[in-house]
């Protein structure tokens, strides 16, 4: 299991170290170190790493490594999981106010991830479904791969020991699902309803995935024009972004990203709308596109600067998309209700909906 | 989880602690510098009274530690406070006592008496974390207290405390190993402990001081089983991974035979017939020697409860029963896990990287696995390189002749990419796409010769590489290529491409005799320049030309061995001095010097790409030892199956004394029931265990009453989840329900009675259980909803189980334990076992009251009256629909699918398939039909006749006709209208392929025995497959039984005599195979399924379906 454990930090300082067993020196890291060097960038750093002694497996989060050490077999993925926990914790932790004074207490509960004596002056509890829209679309603008892929985020705050049930009305759409601990199993595959006894607070109670059979419906799309002409400095760049199936509902925080090859020097675009970046060094462009009014589609327009002399660039860039649609699932999947059980008072209960992209990309 | 508070008070050490820290003093560095006046202030904060203070120094001393500051020389000073009553100060003391004490043993020793008396207190939390503390600090001289101390913690009272002691085996086994024997008597203590809490740390401990002693597990073998489920995330993995070893000590391999079955099905899809009835035959000698196998109730036990876990969150849970599936399961069930990993590569990269891993792994021994899944390893330009390797790994090996077209234009978009690393690997992948799969060779030949124009020499340079490889396969047709590549030599800088391109002139110096020797005079005068590698390949150019066209190349030749004799190089001068010997005739050459023609250009085999990762499944799957591909310290090896089973008596349990009490009901769910598992699970041990067989059907029986709708067949299911909605808002709208059920009950039997007038009624005697249950619920006025739903479950239950008296009064019975269960319990501290969940809600399943008049008829069918095959396909009754497309998808089209089991007219050959469309748009919806049908070679499709138009709202049925040729592969087709197309696919479930014939018993008798007892030419076992099951007590009504087998397949009851037998016979659609089924009940559960068909791929499947229908 894992030996020792240490934080490392964007500049490659050593920040934390704790040691479960004897103390391993941090000379260990070097290693760590080493490989990083070889990936050039954070990402490409092989989450597990050999060294004579031991074995170095890292998770990359908030541009920190945490690093575990290890000296005998064990399975990766028992490490990496247990290591996104534990940043997890850390957000939590940190990212909420009371960055405390209080130790926390280490109480035993009978339901393991629920805390006893738990109490509220308003009992609710909330529900976001989101879904998220995986997918490619080629040159042509026709699909090659989309995938809906969704999760339910609850925000419960229920004095006692509430036991909860929540129906859908289509539960058929939900191809293959994940649940947390609490989400009885067997209910779910002989009933298909979630029941449980909710954690106390935020957590994820079901990630699905929409049956692959169904085509997915695809909100926007992409006009592109972007060209690179032989012998000239100068191409043609051009994007509109429009509403496809969006039932009805509205498209927000449109967002697009673009990595440009290496010759691209610099763009003079304009925007109909929101804020455009092209950073030189990176050659990342982002536009800011923000609402899609379906009357005024948005576009950004203008000319690349390629470094003279060289020819033109052989790859296109691919198109990142980010999008929002408020109170809708795309796959259609509705709530049917909430019940709760156990205790007697009455919660207040709320179910939103979020449709979002996911990876998003468009190939030129 | 229980552990999580242990977790959170340890990670508050060094975080939440360390970080503060950093905020609010901005001078904390000179804290850590060696500034000992800072230092005496902490000093001096530890002696004083106030616990504030005492707390603040400790808060500071262990951020220290956290940040790797030497904070030794407090010792004594923070030693002293062990005894501190504040528990906050005391938790960090502990923390500084663990980082510290190995290197001060003498001054650690003062603290002992501190934990000796801790480990005595009355709360379990200090109990526990004085353990932790003796445990963790590494002090050889108190082994004999920690012994102790650990010794009496396994009989503790408290499941934490014992779960502590757990974790502390191994910690003192690493202090000294000398303990072991000592420590696997706690642990065989600890293994024995039925809480859930114990289990995964307990195992943890075994896994590192003893896992050779298999035979520790043999008796918690079924226990950890059935606790598995409501055990902590960690834990699982690790029970689930030790399990998957010691299941390959004791049982034996599901796929002993399955393995040449599975191979020839392969082939079926593949190759060609002849040829896979050749190859059946010789492996059918070898397959007819062995014993039937039947898989160790205990191995299927295992199998079953691990499932549900693949729907865990946790990735790490997710893979171990992934691997454990891979390694245990019979082949046709593996295919499960790969929803699963797909899934997971959604997660953090670093999962990814894992996952992708095992799956190219997996994906060369069963690729049929993960082909559904193709589109989810499509490379996205923004996946790490790393990431979009391993998925290019996988992409190649699910490369086949059907879907090569559609990979290699999603590489095209791939050589594109900015990314070089990645441009590199996909052409690689080319070139193993290339070899494998002769059909697409040239495509691939010449899409790489057009990269060799690339401006990027790293492209063009591993074109060239891969190119080599590809021309090596038959290079008489490409010299034009060859040509070309010669060209590239004064440009490409890449030494592997220069090289590559001198090996192959050399080799093929015939087919370019004119270049050749001119390139290797531009090699000459560059020699000296060049790399090592190609330097070698220019000598090597230069003796291939001087055997074939010395007349040109002599003096070349002598020149480039001239400047090799005196390279800086060894290899390249002992090269030099070896082929000069070799090549140029001398008087003292040897007679070697004769076949030196022989020796340079002998036919050379092409290489075979390969996989990296072939055969990387000899390493237990989601190990790092399998990651690393190198044996990691402390691998435990998969042993392989045992030739002979050992005896599974060894894991036999006295049967626990709840299964004797009278009150057994209420008792299981109270102590035998763990939090949120399944009854399916606990049915397991009784099962098996053979002594007891009438425990066993109660068990079972109880069992599916509180799942019941679980256990119907998919129909009632689906039926269920319609009325869900209006059925759970309100009883009386259930009551209606029941009503209509029971109406049409009434009906299904009059319309019997004519058929067999004179036969006993077996409805109306279960109708009248059914109406004693109704008047029961009735009597009962008004009560939850709750137990009204529970309480019809087990109505319906009577109902199913038919003329059964026993039921009634088990449902009577049963009536009981809602109360009990209901309403809000106490909840004992720490007692995690007692905590029952809340009553279960099944749903009204009045659907398994029959609807179907042909399952009526059926079970009544007992006498010789055969019927006509339209009565009895159950072309009216409840047929199962599927989605083609779905609304959503369809964009308010929505077209769904069922099996008429009509035969279809034109074609006997052709299964009919119903098609029903439903325009839910507002707008009319013109020409819809089917386009270009891409069936796979030998499907045929019929299409239906063009539907001109159909109105908002409307609903269109037409029928269609396939012809599967005998096979589960999916048609694939495109469903068009005047504006859209939908790329649909129908996959039928292998009953369907079928239709069902009639025979007299006498009839079928004789062609089961040809088809075991073949003639010569045949083997006998060939065509006949037989399981054995266990059926639940729903499923043992003769009508149930007949009803189930006729849902999962379509196939026609043959009339027979013993009562305890069931025939059913059918032909394939396509071919005519006969197949015929027997379902032979044994006493008490046990039951007996055999399938003889010539067509062993649909017997298996059929095998496998029907016991599904009949077992869930």
């Amino acid at each position: 299991m894992i030996h020792s454990l240490f934080l490392i930090n964007a500049s490659g300082d050593i920040f934390l170290e704790k040691h479960w067993k004897s103390v391993v020196s941090r000379s260990v890291c070097d290693y760590f170190f080493e490989a990083q060097e070889r990936a050039s960038e954070a990402e490409n750093v092989p989450p597990v790493i050999p060294t004579p002694h031991h074995y170095l497996l890292s998770v990359y989060r908030h541009k920190i490594f945490f690093v575990a050490v290890i000296q005998s077999e064990v399975p990766p993925l028992f490490v990496i999981e247990f290591l996104h926990r534990v940043v997890d914790t850390f957000q939590d932790y940190f990212g909420s106010t009371n960055v405390g004074d209080q130790l926390p207490t280490g109480q035993l509960s009978v339901v393991p991830w629920r805390r006893t004596g738990v109490k509220y002056t308003n009992n609710e509890a909330y529900f976001d479904v989101i879904e998220e829209i995986d997918a490619i679309i080629d040159k042509s603008g026709s699909t090659i791969t989309a995938e809906i892929q969704g999760v339910i985020d609850a925000c419960v705050k229920l004095t006692g020991m509430p036991d909860l049930t929540l129906s859908f009305m289509n539960p058929r759409l939900l191809d293959d699902v994940s649940f947390h601990p609490c989400v009885r199993f067997k209910r779910w595959e002989s009933e298909r309803i979630l029941s449980f006894i909710p954690p106390d607070g935020n957590f994820r109670l079901l990630s699905y995935h929409v049956s692959a059979q169904n085509l997915v419906a695809i909100p926007v799309y992409v006009k592109h024009n972007i060209s690179f002409r032989d012998n000239s400095s100068l191409g043609r760049f051009e994007i509109t972004v429009g509403p496809k199936q969006t039932m009805g509902k509205t498209v927000e925080g449109v967002m697009v990203t673009s990595q440009m090859p290496k010759g691209v020097l610099n763009m003079t675009l304009t925007p109909s709308q929101g804020t455009h970046i092209f950073d030189p060094v990176t050659k990342l462009l982002s536009w800011d596109v923000g609402k899609i009014n379906p009357q005024k589609l948005p576009s950004l327009k203008g000319s690349v600067s390629l470094q003279a002399g060289t020819s033109k660039p052989d790859e296109n860039p691919t198109i990142n998309l980010q999008f929002k649609i408020q109170q809708l699932a795309i796959s259609g999947l509705k709530v049917n209700r909430l019940d709760m059980y156990g205790e007697k008072y009455k919660p207040f209960k709320g179910i939103k909906y979020m449709t979002k992209a996911g990876k998003f990309q468009v190939r030129t | 989880m229980a552990a999580s508070p242990a977790y959170g008070e340890e990670k508050g050490g060094s975080s939440s602690l360390g970080e503060p820290e950093y905020g609010h003093d901005p001078a904390s560095g000179g804290i850590f510098s060696s500034d000992y006046k800072r230092h005496d202030d902490l000093k001096e904060m530890l002696d004083s009274n106030k616990d504030s203070l005492k707390l603040e120094a400790m808060k500071r001393i262990v951020a220290m530690i956290a940040r790797g500051k030497n904070a030794s020389d407090l010792f004594p000073a923070v030693v002293k406070n062990v005894a501190c009553k504040n528990i906050e100060v005391k938790k960090l003391v502990y923390v500084y006592l663990v980082r510290y004490a190995e290197e001060q043993q003498d001054l650690a020793l003062l603290s002992i008496s501190t934990f000796q008396r801790g480990l005595k207190d009355p709360n379990q939390l200090i109990r526990a974390s004085a353990l932790r503390v003796l445990s963790s600090i590494r002090v050889p001289i108190i082994v004999p207290i920690m012994m102790l101390a650990i010794k009496e913690a396994a009989s503790d009272m408290s499941p934490y405390v014992r779960k502590t002691a757990a974790h502390a085996i191994p910690k003192l086994y690493s202090l000294d190993s000398d303990q072991k024997d000592q420590l696997i008597e706690v642990i065989e203590k600890l293994l024995a402990d039925k809480t859930t809490l114990v289990a995964g740390s307990v195992v943890m401990a075994f896994e590192e001081v003893c896992p050779e002693r298999i035979d520790l597990i043999h008796k918690n073998y079924r226990k950890l089983c059935n606790l598995l489920i409501d055990v902590e995330e960690w834990g699982q993995v690790v029970i689930i991974n030790m399990l998957t070893r010691y299941a390959r000590t004791q049982f034996l391999s599901p796929n002993q035979n399955e393995s040449l079955l599975e191979e020839s099905a392969e082939k079926a899809f593949y190759g060609s017939e002849e040829e896979d009835t050749k190859d059946a035959k010789a492996e059918a000698a070898s397959l007819a020697k062995r014993k039937p196998y039947v898989m160790d109730p205990d191995h299927r036990l295992l199998l079953r409860n691990t499932k549900p876990l693949l729907q865990s969150r946790n990735a790490a849970v997710v893979m171990a029963v992934a691997q454990l599936y891979f390694h245990l399961a019979p082949k046709a069930e593996v295919g499960v896990i790969a929803k699963a990993l797909v899934r997971l590569l959604r997660s953090h990269s670093e999962v990814q990287y894992v996952v992708l891993q095992n799956v190219a792994t997996m994906s060369i021994k069963r690729r049929g696995m993960f082909e559904p899944y193709l589109k989810s390893f499509y490379i996205r330009s923004t996946d790490p390189t790393q990431i979009k390797i391993l998925k290019l790994e996988v992409l190649t090996n699910l490369a086949n002749e059907t879907n090569i077209s559609t990979i290699l234009r999603e590489f095209q978009t791939y050589i594109r990419s900015m990314d070089k690393d990645f441009v590199a690997a996909t052409i690689q992948a080319i070139g193993r796409c290339a070899t494998n799969i002769g059909k697409v060779r040239d495509t691939c030949l010449n899409g790489l010769v057009q990269l060799l124009s690339n401006r990027d020499e790293l492209v063009v340079a591993e074109s060239v590489v891969v190119i080599k490889k590809l021309l090596q396969m038959q290079p008489a047709q490409h010299s034009e290529i060859i040509k070309h590549m010669a060209k590239l030599t004064d440009n490409i800088q890449v030494p592997m491409a220069r090289a590559s391109i001198l090996w192959l002139i050399g080799e093929y110096c015939e087919h370019v005799p004119k270049i050749a020797p001119d390139v290797l005079r531009k090699m000459a005068k560059s020699f000296t320049n060049e790399e090592d590698i190609v330097k070698l390949q220019v000598i090597n150019l230069a003796a291939k030309l001087y055997l074939t066209n010395s007349k040109q190349s002599k003096l070349l030749t002598q020149y480039v061995l001239n400047l090799a004799k005196y390279d800086q190089n060894y290899d390249i001068r002992d090269r030099a001095r070896f082929i000069r010997q070799l090549i140029v005739p001398t008087e003292k050459s040897g007679a070697l010097n004769k076949y030196a023609k022989k020796l340079f250009l002998a036919q050379k085999p092409a290489p075979i790409l390969e996989s990296s990762f072939k055969d990387r499944d000899h390493f237990q799957l989601g190990s790092l030892s399998h990651l690393l591909n190198a044996k990691a310290v402390g691998y435990q090896e998969l042993p392989d199956w045992p030739d002979e089973a050992p005896d599974p008596s060894v894991r036999n349990v006295e049967v626990p004394e709840w299964t004797k009490c009278t009150s057994r009901e209420k008792r299981k769910e109270k102590v035998e029931k763990p939090f949120y598992s399944d009854s399916e699970g606990e049915s397991g041990p009784t099962e098996s265990a053979d002594s007891e067989p009438e425990s066993a059907s109660e068990e079972s029986g109880s069992s599916s009453s509180s799942g019941s709708s679980s256990s119907g067949s998919e129909e009632e299911e689906e039926e269920e989840e319609e009325e869900e909605g209006s059925g759970e808002q309100s009883e009386d709208k259930e009551e209606e329900e029941e009503k209509r059920t029971k109406r049409k009950e009434k009906e299904g039997s009059r319309k019997a009675v004519p058929g067999s007038a004179d036969s006993p009624s077996e409805e109306e005697e279960e109708e009248e259980g059914v109406k004693k249950a109704k008047k029961k619920k009735a009597s009962q006025g008004k009560k939850s909803h709750t137990e009204t739903s529970s309480e019809e479950a087990s109505a319906s239950e009577s109902s199913s189980s038919g003329s059964d008296s026993g039921s009634e009064a088990e449902a009577k019975q049963r009536k009981v334990p809602p109360s009990s269960k209901a309403g809000p319990k106490e909840i004992s501290l720490l007692d995690l076992d007692d905590f029952t969940p809340p009553p279960p809600q099944p749903v009204p399943s009045s659907s398994i009251v029959s609807t179907s008049l042909v399952t009526d008829l059926e079970g009544l069918m007992l006498t010789d009256t055969s019927l006509a095959p339209a009565l009895l396909s159950p072309a009216f009754g409840a047929v199962r629909t599927y989605e083609l497309l779905h609304r959503m998808a369809g964009e308010g089209l929505s077209v769904e699918y069922c099996f008429s089991r009509r035969p279809f007219p034109g074609d006997p050959h052709m299964v009919a398939v119903q098609i029903q469309i439903s325009n839910n748009t507002d707008a009319e919806v013109k020409s819809l039909r089917v386009s270009e049908p891409k069936p796979l070679s030998g499907m045929r499709i019929q299409e239906f006749p063009e539907i001109e138009r159909l109105a908002p709202g409307d609903t269109a049925s037409v029928v269609m006709g396939i012809d599967f040729c005998d096979s589960t592969q999916a048609a694939n087709f495109q469903l068009c209208t005047h504006t859209r197309h939908f790329y649909v696919s129908i996959q039928p479930p292998v009953g369907e392929l079928m239709a069902p014939i009639f025979m007299s018993e006498n009839e079928f008798k004789k062609e089961q025995e040809h088809l075991a007892w073949p003639g010569e030419g045949k083997l006998m076992g060939m065509s006949e497959i037989t399981e054995k099951l266990t059926l639940p007590e729903k499923c043992r009504s003769d009508h149930t039984i007949v009803q189930q087998v006729t849902s999962a397949a379509n196939v026609g009851r043959v009339p027979c005599g013993a009562d305890n037998e069931y025939r059913f016979a059918a032909k394939t659609v396509t071919s005519g195979s006969l197949v015929l089924i027997t379902l032979e009940r044994r006493e008490g559960t046990a039951a007996q399924l055999t399938v003889n068909s010539e067509k062993m791929v649909i017997g298996t499947m059929l095998v496998k379906d029907i016991v599904q229908a009949l077992v869930q």
